[in-house]
C-alpha cells in the first residue's frame, strides 16, 4: 500500500534547487561587465558570467588568430549562444533548445 | 547462472528510496539494489564498486541531479542511467536527455503507472551492451525513444536525424499523430524511421493544432517494425539506408578533398587530439588556426559542462568573408570556412551536408 502514498508525497514540491537555463538577452561593455540584461534577476550572476567570460575570450582569441568574428553561435543541445560583437562589447541572446523554434 | 543487476537508486527521500528499492528488487531479474541519499555517496559507491544502472531523481540539495549526472557521465561513460522525477520539465528532460541518459521517467502515480516504470528499467537491465542503435547525443534504441515519449504522455516533436536523411514523429499525449521521412508520410513514414539503425534525435516543442494522419497506436507501430525487422532479417535482406551518394570519385590526393567541393568551400582543417594530428586545406596559417580551435573547443565543452546543456554540437563564427563551422566530435574536430555570401541559411545548409559526409 506504500505506492498510495506516493503521490501525495511526489506533489509537496519540496525540492528547489535545479536551475533552469535561462532565455533572454544581455549587453556587454568592453570591459565585459554586463550593462543591460533581459534576463530574469533569478537567473544567477555566476551564470552570466561564465557565458560572458566565455564569449568574450573567443572574440579576443579570434582576433589574435586573425579572425576577426562578427557574431558567434555556439549549440549544445539544450541551450543556444548567440553573440554579435558590439563596439568592443557585446549583445548575447541565451535560449534553451526545448524552448527553441526551428 | 547470469549475474545479478545492480542498480544504485540515488534520492535524497529516505522513505521514497526504500519503496523503489522493494519495488525494484521484485524484478523477474532480480537485481540488487543500493541506495544512496546523495550525489557524493552515489559517485563513492560507484567508485568502489561496479553497477549496472544508476537511477537518479533530480531535484536534490546539495548536488541536483543534472550535476551528479555530469560528473558520471565523465567517471562511468559506460554506466546506464536513468532519471527519475517529478518535474514533469520539458527543459529538464532535455537537458537530461543531452547529457546521454538512458532513460527519463516520471515518478510513477498509479499502478499502471508503476506497471510501466517497472517494465522500462527491466528493459534497460536486460539490454546488452554491445547493442548498436541511437548512440549519437544519447544512447539509446529509437524505439525505447517513442516508448518513452509515449509512457509519459509527452506532446512533442521528435526529429531524426541519419545523415542527411531527416525525419519527424509528432506526439501528442503520448499518441503518434504524424511522421515524415523523405518520400514517405504518416505511418509508412514511421515505419522506415524505426528501420534506421543509427542516427541522433532531438525532441522539439509539440505543434498542438497538427492534424492526426496516423490512427494504430503507439504499441500496435512497434510491433509491426519489430516484426517487420525480424522477417527482413531472416530474408538476409539489409534494410540500412543508402548512403549519401558520393560526388565523383574523390581524388587520392588527401583525405579532405571530398569536402573540398561542396559549393562555397574555402578551407577545411581537422584535427586529431589524440593522434596530435592536424591536416588542412587552403588554410592561411595552419598553426594559428589549430591553437585558436584547441583552446575555443575546450572553452566551450568546459561551458556546457557547467551549464549542463550537453556536450558541445558545433560552434559557428562569422567574419566579414568567412563562416567558420566548427563540429568536435569525440578527439576529432572539424572546421571549415566557407564564402559567406550566398548567405547564412545557403552556408548552413552546405555545412550540413558536409559534416554529414565528414562523420560518415
Amino acid at each position: 500500500m506504500a505506492f498510495l502514498n506516493l503521490k501525495s508525497r511526489l506533489d509537496n514540491g519540496s525540492d528547489t534547487t535545479l536551475t533552469r537555463l535561462p532565455s533572454g538577452s544581455f549587453t556587454l561593455d568592453p570591459a565585459g561587465r554586463v550593462v543591460a540584461s533581459t534576463l530574469p534577476r533569478s537567473v544567477p550572476a555566476q551564470l552570466v558570467q561564465l557565458v560572458s567570460q566565455s564569449v568574450m575570450a573567443t572574440f579576443e582569441s579570434a582576433r589574435g588568430a586573425q579572425l576577426t568574428l562578427t557574431e558567434l553561435v555556439v549549440d549544445f543541445p539544450a541551450f543556444k549562444v548567440t553573440a554579435r560583437q558590439l563596439r568592443g562589447g557585446a549583445i548575447i541572446f541565451l535560449a534553451p533548445q526545448a524552448l527553441r523554434q526551428r | 547462472m547470469a549475474e545479478r543487476p545492480k542498480i544504485l537508486l540515488l534520492d535524497d527521500d529516505q522513505e521514497l528510496l526504500d519503496v523503489y528499492r522493494e519495488m525494484l528488487s521484485n524484478l523477474p531479474s532480480r537485481p540488487e539494489v543500493r541506495i544512496a541519499a546523495s550525489g557524493a555517496r552515489a559517485i563513492a559507491l560507484l567508485e568502489s564498486e561496479p553497477f549496472s544502472l544508476l537511477m537518479s531523481d533530480l531535484n536534490m540539495p546539495k548536488m541536483d541531479g543534472l550535476q551528479v549526472l555530469t560528473v558520471v557521465r565523465r567517471k562511468f561513460p559506460h554506466l546506464r542511467t536513468a532519471v527519475m522525477t517529478s518535474l514533469a520539465d520539458t527543459q529538464f528532460r532535455t537537458r537530461a536527455y543531452a547529457m546521454g541518459i538512458d532513460l527519463f521517467l516520471e515518478k510513477p502515480n498509479t499502478p499502471q503507472e508503476i506497471d510501466m516504470f517497472l517494465q522500462c528499467i527491466d528493459s534497460l537491465l536486460d539490454r546488452n551492451d554491445a547493442d548498436t542503435g541511437f548512440r549519437g547525443v544519447q544512447s539509446k534504441s529509437l524505439m525505447d525513444i517513442i516508448q518513452m515519449e509515449s509512457l509519459s504522455h509527452s506532446s512533442s516533436v521528435l526529429k531524426i536525424t541519419n545523415g542527411s536523411l531527416v525525419a519527424k514523429i509528432w506526439f501528442q499525449n503520448g499518441e503518434i499523430i504524424d511522421a515524415e521521412a523523405p518520400e514517405v508520410k504518416g505511418e509508412p513514414a514511421v515505419r522506415k524511421v524505426l528501420s534506421w539503425k543509427t542516427g541522433a534525435f532531438e525532441i522539439l516543442p509539440a505543434e498542438l493544432n497538427r492534424s492526426r494522419k496516423v490512427h494504430t497506436s503507439v504499441q500496435g507501430l512497434l510491433l509491426e517494425s519489430a516484426q517487420a525487422m525480424d522477417e527482413a532479417q531472416a530474408n538476409q535482406v539489409n534494410p540500412s539506408e543508402p548512403e549519401p551518394s558520393a560526388p565523383g570519385a574523390a581524388g587520392p590526393e588527401s583525405p579532405l578533398s571530398p569536402l573540398t567541393r561542396f559549393d562555397g568551400v574555402e578551407f577545411v582543417m581537422t584535427l586529431d587530439e589524440q593522434r596530435g594530428k592536424a591536416e588542412s586545406w587552403s588554410v592561411e596559417n595552419p598553426q594559428r588556426l589549430a591553437d585558436w580551435l584547441r583552446d575555443t573547443t575546450r572553452r566551450f565543452q568546459i561551458l556546457g559542462e557547467s551549464l549542463h546543456a550537453g556536450a558541445l554540437k558545433q560552434y559557428e563564427g562569422l567574419t566579414s568573408q568567412n563562416h567558420l563551422v566548427v563540429v568536435p566530435r569525440g578527439e576529432v574536430t572539424l572546421c571549415a570556412g566557407f564564402d559567406r555570401s550566398p548567405g547564412t541559411d545557403a552556408v548552413r545548409e552546405t555545412s550540413e551536408k558536409l559534416v554529414a559526409l565528414w562523420l560518415s
